[in-house]
């Protein structure tokens, strides 16, 4: 059995320590709002937070993970209000089919918690998650206004 | 979202009109309509309404971040006269649908036709509803129809001041005959279509991570299965060895199929690996030889084919050539493309026995639930009456989930082999990318001739392409001609005395399918990069040259959005140096586009691309946030094919695999863009596709003006292009 702490609940799971962290989220915890994109860490889909930081789980190994608190999509905002990363995403309307966006919302949450003033090359160098409706457009100001909620909220 | 209601289904009959166009006639029977006034009341079969005012409008295309599950329902609410805010939405049933005849009429999703084709019948429904609620409110209050008004969603008779509320009458206005005689508003007294700033229905679950994918279904006793195709198009399975994959923790059956080979398992991710297990010798049907080298060759070959046939004969080109004061002529060069959408494909289904015997339930994304039902209920060996299809939110569609339900018919062939037990099918990104109905390859030639004055008195076009029409229905060529292929030529806007257009059939192994624009991602490039080059030839200036083409009244108003984005990118106007400009003007899907773009080139062949400027005239928008987010995405997708797209072949299979050799856009890529909406009224174009035409060609356009060389062959990269941002 391996030990999960997944957005504040302990899980015991009793699967191969190789089995990445996406699968063990998807189809054992029943947490389907990390997605599946390539299984080869290139798109960002999968994108979760492990003690904090933005992981690709479809290339993290379970085993690698056990005991660290994990956050996916499903526990960003807190029960009250969502995160202001997804408000900011809301405000400007950036999904379109949505499917990239929990790992968008995740790794730009990571990157504003490190810090909370990236520049335009710092979001370049840490977002790479790939968009196939290409909301790039809109998720760089998103990223800023995001920024300005979270320095507002603090 | 709503469960649909069986019970309260309002009976529509469909009906053809002359000219073809669908005509929903809104009829519901006594039986089926609202009696009691606790009860939602469907007022007709789009517009269900609550005591408590809160309206539901349903929505039979596919949302796939569009955004028409927001702007279809604001064409029904414009009329409607609904409090906008009490307005919630879901989606049609697709098996009621096809028991019932169609009453939502079309379901599929596809050619940028949500919102134009369906503009007409929404608004009616919203108009019809209206007049009926206002018949029911004067008959409540006792006066004349004439003195009411509806505004969201409250009636007043206006002498008076009484009123009521749509919530109350809902019930009453059911039970009335229905009107055929509506008037729809003129455009000038919309409040909502084009005006209102309305938040996505579909994105507050979005940002949470919410809505159910196909990839996501999720049912007691569920089983997983992931597969294996056979790599070149056409072959089948000779063998399998599935000894040591049968072994592997969590497998409960290996599914052999005509031409493929899955796994089912109590995870994907052991499917998956164990289909990584199995040793499958597969029979290459005689393809296994076929490379993107032999495929070039045969579209070299149909260009030398003399008796390819014409799609277009306009006066004597070949007088024009013959008189000629200039000759210009190029080949052009689009590859095979993948669509990559974010969400594999995927399908769940179930077979089960129920009191009405064999039941066959599907889930998955599709752009047109009626043909992925039909796909099941033909995969799956059962009437599509016995079918169950549950349409799921739609990880990106770009054509691939329309047309062709291959996906489906796997899912369900799969799920066959376990009956009494529901299989999710899901493909790796490998297998996504290996198999695919692929955007269609073209070798495109262009000749024409100019006089002395620098007049274009002759061009012909001959199109050397696989054409989806030929492989899907063949009954639709036209004389051995695939029309759709020939667009952008064939509808030219040019005023040219002397046109021809031939096309030679060029169908490989590779299955080919819709892309996002597919054949107008294509052709406009070809043709406004050789107006480029005939420009060049003429000693003009590309802007000038296409206003002196475009001439007469049919090409009125490509020549407006052509002088509306130059204006607003200042072409003419001096750059800074480095930087380059080019231009382009295309209609597609009956909307009006042209594009501006700015970049520069440094000395190791880096681009950096500091200006998009795209303009699209679709007649009438309907919501304008999404509209300009069709823009945006638009260009930036048809950036990833420009720079990078190419799916290519050798042993008769794709060699991409994944993200790595078949790139996309970053975020840092991404380049600033300018989204001009221009309706101009009168007619309903596309949002989906056009914007993406002129950008292929304007941006190489801009390349040649930088460096002096043309390219004619796509992608960038093949030609030593890399973008700076991402070198």
């Amino acid at each position: 059995m391996i030990e999960l702490e997944v957005n504040g609940t302990r899980h015991a799971v009793d699967v191969e320590p190789q089995m990445p962290l996406l699968w063990v989220l998807r189809d054992e915890l029943r947490l389907p709002g990390t997605k599946f994109g390539c299984g080869a860490g290139l798109c960002g889909a999968c994108t979760v937070h492990v003690e904090g930081r933005a992981m690709r789980s479809c290339s993290v190994p379970v085993s690698a993970v056990a005991g660290k608190p994990i956050t996916t999509i499903e526990g960003l905002a807190s029960r009250a209000a969502l995160h202001p990363v997804q408000q900011a995403w809301l405000d400007l309307q950036v999904p379109q089919c949505g499917y990239c966006q929990p790992g968008m919302i995740m790794a730009v949450a990571s990157l504003l918690a490190a810090k909370p003033h990236p520049t335009d090359d710092e979001i370049d160098a840490a977002i790479t998650n790939i968009c196939r409706c290409s909301t790039y457009a809109r998720v760089r100001p998103a990223i800023h206004a995001a920024a300005k909620l979270l320095i507002s909220k603090a | 979202m709503h469960a649909f209601d069986r019970s309260r289904r309002a009976f529509l009959q469909v009906s053809a009109v002359a000219g073809g166009a669908l005509c929903l006639e809104l009829v519901a029977p006594a039986s089926l309509r609202a009696d009691t006034p606790a009860q939602p009341a469907e007022v007709n079969a789009w517009i269900v309404i609550h005591p408590d005012d809160r309206v539901v409008i349903r929505i039979a295309r596919s949302e796939m971040g569009q955004g028409s599950s927001t702007g279809l329902p604001m064409l029904v609410a414009e009329e409607l006269e609904c409090d906008w805010s009490k307005v919630s939405i879901e989606f049609a049933s697709v098996s009621e649908s096809l028991a019932r005849n169609r009453p939502w009429g079309s379901m599929s999703t596809g050619g940028s036709r949500s919102i134009r084709e369906s503009q007409e019948y929404l608004r009616k429904a919203g108009a019809t509803a209206r007049e009926m609620l206002l018949a029911a409110a004067a008959t409540d209050l006792g006066v004349s129809k004439d003195e009411c008004r509806a505004a969201k969603s409250v009636i007043t008779h206006v002498p008076s001041g009484r009123h009521t509320t749509f919530g109350k009458v809902a019930a009453a206005a059911a039970r009335l005959d229905v009107p055929n005689d509506v008037k729809l508003k003129a455009p000038g007294d919309w409040t909502l279509i084009g005006k209102a700033q309305v938040a996505r229905f579909d994105l507050p679950d979005k940002v949470r991570g919410k809505p159910v994918y196909g990839i996501d279904v999720a049912l007691p006793g569920m089983l997983y299965a992931s597969l294996a195709q056979c790599p070149v198009f056409g072959g089948s399975v000779k063998s399998v060895d599935a000894s040591a994959a049968q072994k592997m923790r969590g497998v409960k059956r290996v599914v052999q199929l005509p031409d493929a080979v899955a796994v089912v398992a109590d995870s994907w991710w052991r499917a998956n690996e164990a289909v990584k297990a199995l040793k499958i010798v597969w029979n290459d049907a005689g393809k296994g030889a076929e490379s993107s080298a032999t495929i070039l060759d045969y579209l070299k070959a149909g260009q030398a084919d003399a008796g390819a046939p014409s799609a277009r004969k306009d006066g004597d080109v070949a007088a024009a050539f013959a008189q000629a004061a200039k000759i210009v002529e190029a080949e052009y060069f689009t590859p095979y493309l993948n669509h990559a959408t974010m969400e594999p494909q995927n399908c769940t289904a179930w077979f089960h026995e129920d009191g009405a015997g064999a039941r066959l339930k599907v889930w998955a994304p599709t752009q047109s639930g009626e043909a992925a039902a039909m796909a099941a209920a033909e995969a799956g060996g059962v009437p599509v009456s016995s079918v169950s299809f549950t349409k799921t939110q739609v990880g990106g569609g770009f054509g691939r989930r329309g047309a062709f339900q291959d996906y489906v018919r796997y899912g369900v062939a799969v799920a066959k082999a376990m009956p009494g037990t529901p299989v999710k099918t899901l493909w790796s990104r490998e297998e996504d990318m290996q198999h695919d109905y692929y955007r269609p390859i073209s070798l495109t030639r262009m000749k024409a001739s100019l006089d002395a004055s620098g007049r274009v008195t002759g061009w012909q076009t001959k199109i050397a392409c696989s054409s989806i029409t030929a492989s899907m229905a063949p009954a639709r060529m036209k004389g051995g001609v695939d029309m759709q292929a020939c667009g952008s030529f064939v509808d030219s806007p040019y005023a040219v005395a002397n046109q021809q257009v031939d096309f030679s059939l060029r169908n490989t192994h590779v299955p080919v399918g819709y892309w996002r624009s597919v054949y107008h991602s294509q052709n406009p490039f070809f043709r406004e990069c050789f107006v480029d080059e005939m420009a060049g030839a003429a000693g003009q200036d590309p802007y000038a040259f296409r206003r002196t083409l475009l001439d007469g009244e049919h090409a009125k108003r490509d020549l407006a959005i052509l002088d509306t984005v130059a204006k607003a990118a200042g072409w003419g106007t001096p750059l800074p140096k480095g930087l380059h400009r080019g231009i382009a003007v295309a209609d597609a899907y009956g909307s009006y586009t042209a594009g501006v773009v700015e970049l520069a080139v440094d000395e190791r062949n880096r681009i950096t691309l500091s200006r998009v400027v795209i303009g699209v005239d679709p007649g009438h928008v309907v919501d304008v946030d999404a509209a300009r987010a069709q823009i945006e995405g638009a260009v930036i997708f048809a950036l990833s094919a420009i720079v990078y797209g190419d799916i290519t072949l050798t042993g008769g299979r794709v060699n991409e695999r994944n993200f790595n050799d078949y790139r996309m856009l970053h975020l840092r890529d991404a380049p600033p863009i300018e989204a001009l909406l221009v309706p101009s009224g009168g007619f309903w174009g596309g949002m989906g596709e056009p914007p993406m035409v002129s950008v292929a060609p304007a941006l190489v356009n801009a390349l040649a003006a930088a460096t002096g060389k043309r390219v004619r062959a796509l992608p960038l990269v093949k030609a030593g292009y890399s973008l700076a941002t991402s070198a």
